[in-house]
């Protein structure tokens, strides 16, 4: 026979104050958790939106970043004459590209940003997901970028017709860029020979982006690349390059969950304490049940109930206190691009569900051993209890 | 006084599993605050800055730390008055046994071995060690907590797989060192990397750092803008810190981690304070007829809300004490583990256990200062009425 349901509500209503600080402790370390998986959530889909399937990116053999590859102008000539590329125009549709780190003074970091700079050709522009908030692209040739949306945010001299320094000189921004979700709008895009030359490095290249005929073609397109041992490439879809960089927010999560988990034993032991009191103070009541004819089981299962509805509450609490950041952006730094990224926190269904299962999960544990003693209790010591 | 004190010993051993839950609770809320006070101090205010490090300055180029300056660059360096001397101080990233486990992560540089230990004064290895080091270009040191992760011993052959630099170093372990700021990090020979580079037949001649150290530690940022004014008009401008602000420039990278920091330790604060506010308020209601007879027996109102607030400031102590052991031991545990945060210097140095204890001293203040003040206030006969 089990113990209805309303029984334990009702109990926990009377003891309102208690349970509701019990729950609010609950609720604050499922909150920690999931604030850091609402972050991780965000900047994962920030690089999952980066590449393209279609697209191939290139890098010196030996190379794991576009940053601690070089690649040169002869490596470039070399590769576009393999075959599976798609064309425009008679022409191959692939991007010599050179990548950088400035940093740019921004208002709330006195340090200013850490931003990736990517020196690129036309086709670069065409190869990528990314489309012109305002203003116009670079042209050849002249000493002009275009920021994304983000840096645009972020900086006031990244703004339309204004001018930011970088390297020996200053550059005219003439145009804001939209990446969607992607990693796009944490970078600055210009000419490859104007920033090339004015970083020194007109034959020391990073990469080289090649779009491929269709999906039957990447294969083995990579496959090319990665044989010829004159080119001395690697070559790996842009999809699995930025899925790799997910891994910037390994560090992240690791602390999110050392901190939860720690903050859950210390919960734990609150909402034990919480039951204990539970326990004792309904000693006589227990006994009254048993001799009503409820099993031990039932007053186990009754309590054990209790602790997880009480630990639930928790749960919710949790998850109406982390929605509010939905959306919200904070800097993540991504030790692949030696640069900042804005993420989102991306508060889903499937992480609030993690918490309500975590909550649930801390009110089990907790209930564990404050039931056992409830169901262990003898019925006449039980009532003779005062 | 020794009444009072047996009175409260007595009041927080009469319920001893809620005592004890109550302080384990507190205990690891704790433990956890003070390594995250230890984090905090560890990223963000590194003690003071030691002598030998007041004298350090980093040349980067300017546009980034990711391009590199001209190898040549030292023998100027070296020109600019007030630098004592000056290093080639190279990442070498690469890889290490499986890339695709972060537990084989670690910082390695390339220094010149003959200027390492006088720039880094820090450093103590016994000096065979220094000298064989010295002597062969395929030696490379360890730190002490370094060698440890890895169960390394001299002699140990460690192989490095290049990624900036395509060659594959391999090194042999020689000496093993301490230094106080950072014993986490393995250095080789330059001389080693630059030849491997030549037989590759690729470029020697540039070097993504170098580290100066001055004369003077007041001299500093003269040095600094000295060194810079020199390469203003060459092909790669530079950029000159004190070592101390170089390595924070590193710190505001990893975006907002003060703010996560803080408000994590925010909500942790604010939790311990509901779970032993509420152990108290439990404690209190329990005894609340107690309370009507030590009024009886003459205990005024402002010896029951002592009373009630030692203890709860007892219990807090007590968990404060086990929180603070528990701390170290996850300090070690963080720096074994091999995660991002290995390489963090992170102790519980006696200032921060202290204020860790007192942090606990006032958790215990305020989480009883409204139950106590309740029982204080209670009146006689209803505090005896109470059937509880």
């Amino acid at each position: 026979m089990k113990i209805p349901i309303t029984y334990n509500i009702r109990n926990l209503i009377v003891r309102r104050v208690t349970a509701l600080m019990t729950a609010a402790g609950i609720a604050l370390t499922v909150a920690v958790l999931l604030a850091v998986l609402a972050l991780v959530s965000g900047l994962r889909s920030a690089f999952a939106a980066t590449g393209k399937r279609l697209n191939v990116l290139v890098l010196r053999k030996g190379s794991t970043t576009e940053l601690g590859s070089a690649m040169t102008r002869e490596m470039f000539q070399d590769l576009l004459f393999k075959p599976g590329i798609a064309q425009i125009n008679g022409r191959p549709l692939a991007s010599l590209e050179m990548v950088t780190v400035v940093r740019l003074p921004v208002p709330d970091n006195p340090r200013g940003m850490s931003v990736t700079v990517r020196a690129l050709l036309p086709a670069g522009i065409t190869l990528r997901n990314v489309r012109l908030l305002g203003g116009r692209w670079f042209e050849a040739g002249r000493r002009e970028v275009v920021v994304g949306k983000n840096i645009a945010r972020r900086s006031p001299d990244a703004k339309l017709g204004g001018a930011i320094h970088f390297g020996r000189q200053s550059w005219q921004v003439v145009g804001i860029m939209d990446g969607g979700r992607s990693a796009i709008n944490d970078e600055i895009f210009g000419d490859l020979n104007q920033i090339s030359s004015d970083a020194n490095r007109t034959e020391r290249l990073s990469s080289v982006l090649v779009r491929a005929a269709d999906a039957a073609a990447v294969p083995a397109l990579i496959e090319s690349f990665n044989n010829d041992q004159r080119l001395n490439a690697f070559a790996q879809t842009e999809t699995d390059y930025y899925m790799r960089q997910t891994a910037a927010g390994d560090p992240l999560r690791t602390l999110g969950i050392f901190v939860s988990v720690i903050m859950a034993i210390g919960s734990g032991f609150a909402a034990m304490n919480t039951m204990y009191a539970a326990v004792s103070r309904r000693t006589r009541e227990i006994g009254t049940l048993r001799v009503l004819g409820f099993s031990r089981g039932s007053i186990l299962a009754s309590f054990m109930m209790e602790s997880v509805l009480l630990a639930a509450a928790g749960g919710i609490l949790a998850c109406l206190l982390i929605l509010p950041l939905n959306n919200l952006s904070t800097a993540v730094g991504n030790s692949v691009s030696m640069s900042e990224v804005a993420v989102n926190f991306r508060v889903t269904p499937a992480i609030l569900a993690a918490g309500l299962a975590y909550a649930a999960l801390l009110g089990l544990l907790g209930g564990f051993l404050p039931a056992r003693m409830a169901a262990k209790k003898e019925i006449l010591t039980a009532l003779r209890e005062v | 006084m020794s009444r009072y004190l047996s009175l409260v010993l007595a009041y927080t051993l009469r319920n001893r599993r809620r005592s004890g839950l109550t302080a384990a609770s507190i205990a690891v809320a704790l433990a956890l605050l003070t390594v995250l006070g230890a984090s905090y101090k560890a990223l963000f205010q590194e003690s003071e800055t030691s002598p030998a490090e007041a004298l350090r300055l980093m040349t980067q180029n300017k546009i980034s730390i990711t391009q590199p300056m001209p190898v040549y660059y030292e023998q100027h360096i070296r020109q600019v008055p007030g630098v004592r001397d000056a290093m080639v101080w190279q990442w070498f990233g690469g890889t290490y046994k499986d890339a695709r486990d972060p537990r084989n992560f670690f910082a390695r540089y390339v220094v010149e071995p003959a200027k390492l230990f006088n720039i880094i004064s820090e450093i103590r290895i016994p000096a065979e060690q220094k000298l064989a080091f010295e002597r062969e270009r395929t030696a490379c040191i360890a730190g002490r907590t370094l060698a440890a992760r890895f169960g390394w011993k001299p002699g140990e052959r460690i192989t490095l797989t290049g990624d900036i630099f395509p060659v594959t170093l391999e090194l042999t372990l020689v000496g093993i060192y301490d230094d106080p700021h950072d014993d986490q990090t393995l250095y080789l020979n330059y001389d080693y990397l630059r030849e491997l580079l030549k037989s590759a037949g690729l470029q020697t001649d540039f070097v993504g750092v170098f580290i100066e150290q001055a004369d003077n530690p007041d001299d500093v940022n003269r040095i600094a803008d000295a060194i810079d004014k020199e390469f203003e008009n060459s092909p790669a401008p530079t950029q000159t810190q004190p070592e101390r602000v170089w390595m924070l420039g590193f710190i505001s990278f990893m975006g907002n981690l003060k703010l996560f920091l803080v408000s994590i330790c925010a909500a942790l604060g604010f939790t311990i304070l509901l779970v032993s506010a509420n152990a108290i308020s439990m404690a209190v209601r329990e005894r609340i007829r107690e309370v009507g007879i030590l009024k009886t027996l003459g205990f005024t109102p402002g010896e029951i809300l002592s009373l009630t607030m030692a203890e709860s400031v007892l219990v807090a102590l007590a968990g404060g004490a086990g929180g603070l052991a528990l701390a170290a031991a996850l300090c070690v545990l963080i720096q074994r583990s091999g995660t991002a945060f290995a390489g963090l210097n992170l102790s519980v140095t006696p200032e921060i256990a202290l204020a860790s204890l007192m942090a606990a001293a006032v958790l215990g203040v305020a989480s009883s200062l409204l139950p106590a003040w309740q029982a204080s206030r209670t009146a006689i006969l209803d505090a005896l009425r109470r059937a509880e």
